[in-house]
């Protein structure tokens, strides 16, 4: 893929691809990493529908209080590590590519579009495939359906406002 | 099995724990956490068509993303497995709501009412499962970030691109909370 066309995503899908391929050896870091996740993500109970409804009914500070305990950790995190000028395990400078605001259409637009998602399914992408291990098997549904909606988009995106 | 396992963890460690992904995945490979971008690259993977949005490398770029994901979903099923099961203590304000709305049955980790493959057949089990999944996929993509990729990672490194994502998750959110869902359940 040339430089040009990469340019022209705005990091979604695509934003990695021009990072150094994974090496096979680190996959079952990710699927670990990824099973502590699942994990959380059950045990915080933030995969559940009646959790999110809680938080947008204003009824409870829990899911707040998870969001901006995480934003905050992860901020410290950050500037810890560019403080350190760490390397990863992988053997890459440790960089954080900023994403261009644009117009901004696209975070607006969209992010009321998954909210409305998040509001009807409880549940945002990591969530859903939670949920599909903790026996919501429907949610298998919502998931082809997910895919459909990227693939929608992924169909339309040259004629919508970024 | 071990009691750490089981209930609900309280906010102040499940936050930090959450955040705590950020850093992780970034010592060990120089990747930004986000799930979302797992949903392109398995469309990039089994239907790319001739849309240039789908025409990368997905392996190069996301085979890191589907491992986590795969794990996500092994997560889920050992922590509801060990120690899971009980329902989940929302307050008493949301269960007088939700009861308003026709839900009851508070036993599961999502009613019983709306997400069983059943009521996938009627309206709001319709809506809320295959139209709410399409929105998540479709709102993800076109603003290119989640819950994961946006809130966390992107707030955490004070992107205003994430912050202008964030108050749109809300304002949907709440506009699906106070609208649609009212209307939904035929309780307006």
């Amino acid at each position: 893929m040339t430089q040009a066309t990469l340019s022209q995503f705005q990091g979604c899908g695509a934003e990695n691809a021009d990072s150094p391929e994974v090496r096979p050896a680190f996959l079952p870091i990710y699927l670990l990493l990824g099973i502590a996740f699942g994990v959380v993500l059950t045990r915080s109970e933030v995969l559940s529908w009646f959790r999110i409804q809680e938080m947008f009914r204003f009824q409870s500070f829990r899911m707040y209080g998870i969001i901006g305990s995480a934003v905050v950790t992860a901020a410290v995190s950050l500037v810890l590590i560019k403080r350190a000028g760490l390397k990863s395990f992988s053997g890459e400078q440790i960089s954080i590519p900023a994403r261009p605001l644009g117009r901004g259409i696209q975070f607006a637009a969209g992010g009321t579009i998954f909210g409305v998602g998040w509001a009807l399914t409880g549940a945002c992408p990591g969530p859903l495939f939670a949920l599909i291990g903790n026996g919501v098997s429907v949610m298998i549904v919502a998931v082809v359906s997910a895919l459909a909606g990227t693939w929608v988009y992924g169909l339309l995106r040259p004629r919508l406002p970024h | 099995m071990t009691a750490w396992l089981d209930g609900e963890w309280p906010w102040y460690v499940a936050g930090p724990l959450i955040g705590l992904f950020v850093p992780a995945l970034l010592i060990v490979g120089n990747k930004v956490f986000g799930i979302s971008s797992s949903l392109s690259h398995l469309c990039a993977a089994v239907a790319p068509g001739k849309m240039e949005y789908f025409r990368y490398d997905w392996r190069r770029a996301g085979l890191w993303n589907l491992a986590f994901l795969a794990g996500v979903l092994v997560g889920g099923f050992l922590a509801f497995h060990f120690g899971g099961g009980q329902g989940i203590g929302i307050s008493t304000e949301t269960r007088v709501a939700l009861a308003q709305l026709g839900i009851h049955d508070f036993s599961g980790v999502a009613p019983h009412e709306i997400f069983t493959w059943s009521a996938l057949l009627t309206l709001r089990g319709f809506v809320s499962v295959v139209v709410g999944g399409f929105l998540v996929g479709f709102g993800t993509a076109y603003a290119a970030g989640c819950t994961s990729g946006h809130a966390i990672s992107g707030l955490a490194n004070f992107q205003l691109s994430s912050l202008i994502a964030v108050m749109g998750f809300f304002a949907g959110g709440l506009a699906a909370t106070y609208f649609i869902m009212p209307f939904l359940f035929g309780a307006l």
